[in-house]
């Protein structure tokens, strides 16, 4: 069985999962029986001046019958003592040495840090993430993403903490900016032994149509939340990617954004992630989900032939490169699996009105392009009459058929086609 | 795969196709995303081998087949047969929250069977298995059945390290799960490459020795650190009228076991009729075989109403729809041969005394199965209606170092609860096994 322990830059847990600060690592005792669950760390929920939270806090986006595709939340840091919090850490520190506790800050003034950081460091924790992510009440304070949008303000804090700090010092990044980049860099500039990203994104959910409220609503108003859970994971993947491939980034990345599954998780790793986060997930289902999690991963690793997470790490970064170096001579054709084919039209009205009309239909009329092939340069300036195709064989009148010439290898036929394996995109 | 049970082609079996086959990727997949993945779920709860559902199809969406059949055979070792065979909708589906929801529960016997037969091709595939036993403690165990109460225990006692010795009277392993199942939901076939993967797991399993006739029972208790019964229920039970051992008259499991198992045996075309005497599921069951196969008319036969059968209601609905037809309230006095030479049963009506003669070429008993542990060792003790009694917890008999479960405990249930009993006993002998070492 694969290796799954974890080494973050001198804070070791037993797998790579972690859970993100937020609602379940709010306090010792949830902490405790994630850990119990399967969990190899957690960032505690961000620790700071004690702020009042607002009822209600979460909104979501359900898609297609599933709830909670995306979540929007407007929660701040923690409501609970300082003291209280830091008392559970030790406790749960005591309890669970192998695994890893790492705690997020959130302050203002250089005096705050350097006291909020010895405090911490008193509980016997692995690590400490600053919070510089957070897009919503605590920015209007001029913290969480106020900080993250600024690298200079962001080095110049990450500087003062990493001289305050004995114990390796994480850096969560917002993606509330144009370039992933700037901050990252910034970061690393200003001290930081390690990365974590993403917050969540500054979103609007939903408006209620009735009383005209966006959506959470506090009593008769709303405000701008952070967006997370399974939509948000592409835009996390790619700001995890683009810092993994740039030399610039010398120190380990924490992945986080929408991250359900193991194989959310070993995409996150191979993209350069050296352990992941999660909260949403758990939000959703608890921290039960841990054991697919470490399963499946464990498995894959086995069946790649992977003895461990670390050979995993950064696999798929060589091959994320900038649009221009990519191979312009390469091919692809969609080839359809007559046999699976259910006949739905999914390929052809796609094909046709969203695409390129080079899906063709024996059932009836076909308006796909009938012209010489021209890969839709040429000129299309009125509608040609459609064609009918002989219907030889009366099973097959179901199945459209590709013309190989006219399609440009987009794959979206390939999307929309409900039968696993029945549209292939092969190599021309 | 190896074939240590070579079987016939010419079954009468391979008449029947697969009521519910094998789901394909995308069914699966949709299915699987129907769960909501409740938490303390019924359908759990609902499960007498407790398999964790929600966690299962959970490994299913995220593409972790072996995971999911990890998950179900680490409580459930005969997690391919129990997908097929448990009546789910008496159990888990029928608990399932969905039920409320939208009428239609998680399919939840296919998406097991999905689980549990593309994991073990995974593993399969891998070359890794999915479960390796643990460091040999040199200790044996005997079992007397191949059922599947047996089967559990042993896979459960070889996963913990101590060596099962499995002593089965027939040919076949497998007890009812490879003899009397209705073939539409499992064939013989399966039903053993399902075992061959246990035995896989380190089960020594010696057929053709039946406990008390070839063996004495006596001796297993000395040889071994503990015995388990898994005997299933005996023959065929009778009602005690005349004429009830004339040819054509049959006891249900025996016409069941040669429809399924045995080579060349057929249903002569002449037949037009026939008359099938119970209320539970056997009798369902063998109606719904005889009216698949071609018999023209089959009636079932029973002392009470239609709304006081044990047999599941969703098995009968099944059984009217291949032309099975219910008649109630009839009590069977004598079997009778008729100048054409056909059977005549005569009934008397329950309630208005009614006298009825029946013709017809076959008639079926299927009013239980009796018991027959008493023949193995006296000492047991059993209850009224000839049951084993054990310790609920730890299924020891009032024989110290016997253990049972099973049909011969409970008189009679699904081959899930067999599975249950067979692991429960399994837990208990591995403790005191590590306990005395
Ligand atoms: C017609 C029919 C249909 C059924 N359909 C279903 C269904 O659809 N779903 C479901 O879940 N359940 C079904 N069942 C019930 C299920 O098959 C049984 O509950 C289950 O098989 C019981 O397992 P067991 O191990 O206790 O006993 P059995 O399966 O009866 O196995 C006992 C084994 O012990 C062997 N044996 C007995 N005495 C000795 C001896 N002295 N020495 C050596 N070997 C011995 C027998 O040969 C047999 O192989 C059905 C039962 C019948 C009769
Ligand atoms: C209700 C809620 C509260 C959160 N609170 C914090 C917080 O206090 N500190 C922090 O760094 N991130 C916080 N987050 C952000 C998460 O840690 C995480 O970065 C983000 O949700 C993306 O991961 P996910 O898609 O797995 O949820 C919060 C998220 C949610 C939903
Ligand atoms: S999840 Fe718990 S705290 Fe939140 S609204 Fe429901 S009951 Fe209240
Ligand atoms: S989308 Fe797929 S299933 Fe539907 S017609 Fe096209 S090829 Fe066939
Ligand atoms: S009760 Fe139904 S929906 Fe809930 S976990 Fe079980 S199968 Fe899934």
């Amino acid at each position: 069985m694969a290796d799954l322990k974890t080494n973050f830059n001198g804070i070791e847990s037993p797998n790579p999962f972690w859970l993100a600060s937020g609602p379940p690592t709010n306090c010792g005792e949830q902490i405790m029986r994630a850990f119990d669950a399967g969990w190899g760390g957690a960032v505690w929920k961000t620790l700071g001046d004690p702020i009042v939270n607002v009822s209600s806090r979460l909104a979501a986006i359900d898609y297609a019958g599933k709830s909670m595709s995306g979540l929007n939340n407007i929660e701040l840091i923690t409501d609970r003592p300082l003291l209280t919090n830091l008392k559970e850490i030790a406790a749960v520190k005591k309890k669970y040495p192998n695994h890893a506790v790492i705690v997020s800050l959130m302050v203002e003034s250089r005096e705050e840090w350097q006291e909020i950081i010895r405090r911490t460091e008193d509980t016997g924790a692995d690590g400490i993430e600053l919070n510089f992510g957070c897009p919503h009440g605590m920015c209007e304070r001029g913290m969480g993403s106020s900080v993250g949008q600024e690298p200079k303000l962001l080095e110049e804090i990450t500087a003062w903490t990493a001289e305050f700090s004995t114990i390796p010092l994480l850096v969560k990044l917002t993606p509330n900016i144009t370039d992933i980049l700037d901050p990252g860099v910034a970061a690393v500039k200003g001290g930081a032994q390690g990365l974590s990203l993403i917050n969540t994104i500054k979103s609007i959910i939903g408006v209620d149509l009735d009383s005209f409220v966006p959506l959470p609503s506090v009593r008769d108003k709303s405000t701008n939340g952070g967006y997370c859970g399974p939509a948000v994971k592409p835009i996390a993947l790619h700001m995890v990617a683009a810092l993994a491939r740039d030399s610039r980034i010398t120190v380990p990345i924490s992945g986080i954004g929408g991250i359900e599954t193991w194989r959310d998780a070993a995409e996150f790793i191979a993209l350069g992630a050296a352990s992941v986060q999660v909260c949403t997930a758990v939000m959703h289902y608890g921290y039960r989900i841990v054991e697919d999690m470490i399963d499946g991963l464990s498995n894959y690793l086995d069946e790649a032939g992977l003895s461990s997470v670390s050979g995993l790490i950064g696999k798929a970064v060589p091959n994320f490169m900038d649009w221009g170096s990519l191979d312009l001579s390469f091919k692809t054709v969609s080839k359809i699996d007559a046999d699976k084919c259910i006949g739905c039209q999914l390929c052809y009205i796609a094909c046709l009105d969203g695409a390129h009309q080079c899906i063709h239909t024996h059932k009836g009329d076909c308006r796909a392009f009938h012209g010489k092939s021209d890969h839709g340069a040429g000129v299309r300036d009125c509608i040609a009459d459609p064609v009918r195709h002989p219907e030889k064989d009366l099973k097959l009148l179901q199945v459209p058929f590709v013309d190989e010439e006219e399609c440009v290898g987009c794959n979206l036929c390939q999307l929309v086609c409900p039968v696993p394996g029945c549209i292939e995109m092969v190599e021309r | 795969m190896r074939n240590h049970f070579p079987l016939s082609e010419k079954r009468l079996e391979n008449h029947f196709t697969d009521e519910k086959p094998l789901y394909s990727d995308l069914e699966a997949l949709l299915e699987a995303n129907r769960c909501l993945f409740c938490y303390d779920a019924p359908c759990v709860q609902a499960c007498p081998a407790d398999v964790d559902v929600p966690v299962f199809i959970q490994k299913i969406k995220s593409g972790n087949l072996r995971g999911a059949a990890k998950t179900i055979f680490s409580t459930n070792l005969l997690g391919v047969s129990t997908s097929r065979v448990c009546p789910v909708e008496e159990s888990c589906a029928g608990a399932c929250v969905l039920n409320e929801q939208n009428g239609k529960p998680v399919n939840i016997g296919r998406l097991q069977r999905y689980a549990t037969e593309k994991g073990l091709a995974e593993a399969g595939r891998q070359r890794r298995p999915l479960f390796t036993s643990g460091p040999s403690l040199n200790k044996k165990v005997a079992l007397i059945g191949a059922g599947p109460a047996s089967l559990a225990c042993a896979g459960t006692l070889a996963l913990g390290g101590v060596t099962p010795v499995i002593f089965e009277k027939g040919r076949l392993p497998g007890g009812l799960n490879t003899t009397g199942i209705a073939p539409y939901k499992i064939d013989t076939e399966s039903a053993l490459l399902e075992i061959e993967w246990l035995l896989d797991l380190g089960i020594e399993l010696k057929t053709g020795r039946h406990i008390g006739v070839d063996l004495p029972f006596a001796g297993l208790l000395t040889d071994f650190e503990a015995v388990f019964l898994g005997v299933g229920l005996g023959k065929d039970k009778f009602p005690g009228i005349p004429g009830e051992t004339e040819t054509g008259v049959w006891g249900a499991t025996d016409l069941i076991r040669k429809i399924k198992n045995e080579a060349d045996f057929t249903i002569p075309a002449s037949m037009t009729k026939a008359l099938v005497v119970g209320g539970g599921n056997t009798a369902i069951d063998i109606a719904r075989e005889l009216a698949m196969l071609g018999m023209p008319e089959v009636d079932i036969i029973y002392r009470r109403t239609e709304a006081e059968m044990p047999g599941y209601p969703h098995e009968l609905r099944k059984a009217k729809q291949y032309g099975v037809r219910m008649l109630e309230n009839l009590v069977t006095r004598e079997i009778r041969k008729s100048d054409t030479g056909r059977l005549v049963l005569a009934v008397d009506h329950k309630l208005s005394g009614e006298k009825t003669d029946l013709e017809a070429d076959w008639i079926v008993f299927a009013i239980g199965q009796a018991s027959h542990v008493a023949k193995l060792n006296p000492r047991l003790k059993t209850d009224d209606r000839g049951r084993v009694s054990v310790n609920p917890e730890t299924m020891e008999t009032s024989v110290s170092g016997v253990y049972a479960g099973g049909d011969c405990v409970n008189g009679g249930k699904e081959v899930v609860n067999a599975v249950a009993d067979g692991r429960r006993a399994a837990l208990q002998i591995l403790k005191k096994i590590s306990s005395e070492t």
